[in-house]
């Protein structure tokens, strides 16, 4: 029997494209500074966002992005049917404790960096499937909270390496449906965990690269497109190594990105003056970035169908120290602007 | 490579067709290694190097004007360098308490991790992070995280040389 809403090996192409009715996004002090500061729906002053410990705060971010969603849809909680949300710390706390507090029936999500673009694929495929009228999908992460559960303490007086990335403070939220103004989910594909062999738990962007070429090729292979498809193709959390590495590896398959390809780690901070290495990472980096900037330049007409590629180092502490390396794994979702 | 496969014990070598697997898997990792590495921006060692010694250098130097105002003051050279690593450790938790230390780590690298501050911001930092835990499962228990290999291992050695100038003398 074959899959009438499936094109290729592993791409869905939705029957009715589910329609991103609105957006929000809630990002930490430094994440405002940035060069898209001002396509942010809140930004906080202070990390800890007036809560006592950092976890707590990454949570109230996410409560606040999916209330903001909710309300900017002129809609209810009580509407919503599904709330797909996830995030980076163990046992995803942010994302259940969040559920917690808003009282939507929940399907916790884990794909590390990738979620939101996960929670996004599964939202349309829920709308698409006729089980749902409003899903909001969401996730969050925060720098402080990131640090003590991968790294050091954040007071170590330790010297972070070049390929390092900084993780975005923020939670980003969507809320989908099957009719509304908006752009639509028109297709994804699903990504496969791939491992290449890195280790270094400081390098993601070399780990997770490969995973999201194998997703991009995959999917211009499904649906028989190219780059020039497409006016932006973005990955969430490569980094300025990732990003590079990715443009080689589609290159030498004959696909050239040169122009339309960019990365949310590179375009959520500045370089020069931020001090944050190769770029920056977390599930809300391109959370944030495509709730504020693309969502803006979709709403402007800027960029009529773009290939989000959702990126995700499956990266564990344990598993590392026991000499592991780091697969990666990389979800296409492609956004188009109709009309 | 179908033909490859041979019956055999359960704990049998691989076969040719999953040697040749094998083989290839490490080439395509060492490959990708490569160009990842080529790919990477590198730390400026030079640079890197000359903070490490004039930051390292400083605190040394500090410590030393310290020891001498002590001996300069009567105290007797051991209880003066005692006395001055007692300040150093201060300095470093106080430095680590007014997020400064990390600062300077981001600059110095190893300059600020070998000198005894650097032991006592990788006492102090933990302490803070997990105060949030609590004073017994957070505080205590987590204080010695990074600290605690190289108390370790530093136990461990001295007392492999303390056997050795034993047998020696």
């Amino acid at each position: 029997m074959s899959a009438p809403k499936r094109v290729g090996q592993h791409t869905l192409q939705f029957a009715n494209p589910p329609v991103i009715v609105a957006t929000a996004s809630v990002v930490g002090p430094k994440e405002g500074e940035g060069p898209l500061g001002q396509t942010f729906d809140i930004v906080i002053d202070d990390s800890y966002f007036g809560e006592e410990t950092w976890e707590k705060a990454e949570r109230k971010m996410l409560e606040e992005a999916v209330k903001l969603v909710v309300a900017k849809a002129q809609l209810k909680p009580q509407d919503i049917d599904f709330l797909l949300a996830g995030d980076l710390l163990n046992q995803t706390i942010s994302a259940n404790y969040a559920a917690r507090t808003l009282g939507i029936p929940f399907l916790g999500l884990y794909g590390a960096c990738s979620t939101m673009y996960e929670g996004m694929a599964l939202a349309a495929m829920l709308i698409d499937g006729g089980f749902a009228h409003h899903v909001v999908a969401a996730c969050s992460s925060h720098y402080d909270t990131a640090e003590r559960q991968y790294r050091f303490p954040t007071e170590q007086g330790v010297q972070r390496p070049p390929t390092a990335q900084w993780t975005v403070t923020g939670a980003g939220a969507v809320l989908m449906a099957p009719v509304g103004n908006g752009p639509r989910i028109t297709h994804a594909t699903i990504g496969r965990v791939l491992d290449v062999g890195i280790k270094d738990p400081t390098d993601m962007g070399s780990a997770m690269a490969p995973a999201a070429v194998d997703t991009i090729i995959r999917h211009f292979q499904d649906t028989s497109r190219g780059p020039i498809d497409y006016d932006l193709i973005i990955t969430g959390d490569l980094g300025r190594v990732g990003h590079e590495i990715a443009t080689k590896l589609l290159g030498e398959q004959k696909y050239d990105v040169s122009h339309n390809y960019s990365d949310c780690g590179i375009l959520i901070y500045d370089h020069e003056r931020q001090d944050t290495h190769a770029g920056g990472s977390g599930c809300a980096c391109s959370a944030v970035v495509f709730a504020g900037h693309l969502m803006g330049k979709l709403n402007e007409g800027r960029y009529k169908r773009i290939l989000g590629v959702g990126t995700g180092a499956l990266l564990s502490t344990t598993a590392t120290q026991q000499g592991e390396s780091i697969p990666g794994i990389g979800h296409g979702v492609v956004i188009e602007k109709l009309g | 490579m179908a033909d490859s496969k041979q019956p055999g014990p359960p704990k049998k070598p691989l076969t040719l067709a999953e040697q040749v697997m094998q083989q290839k898997q490490t080439y395509d990792q060492q490959a990708y290694q490569r160009l990842a590495d080529g790919v990477k921006p590198r730390h400026n060692v030079l640079v890197n190097a000359l903070n490490a010694f004039w930051v390292g250098g400083s605190i040394a130097a500090l410590a030393q004007i310290i020891t001498l105002i002590f001996i300069a003051t009567g105290a007797n050279p051991q209880d003066a360098s005692t006395a001055a690593t007692i300040i150093m450790v201060f300095l470093g938790a106080f430095m680590t308490g007014l997020g400064i230390y990390d600062e300077i780590g981001k600059v110095a690298g190893a300059g600020s991790i070998i000198p005894i501050t650097g032991f006592a911001n990788s006492i102090v930092a933990p302490a803070m992070e997990y105060k949030r835990e609590g004073f017994v499962f957070g505080v205590a228990a987590r204080m010695f995280t990074i600290a605690g290999p190289v108390l370790v291992y530093g136990f461990v050695v001295s007392v492999l040389i303390g056997l050795i100038a034993y047998f020696l003398k």
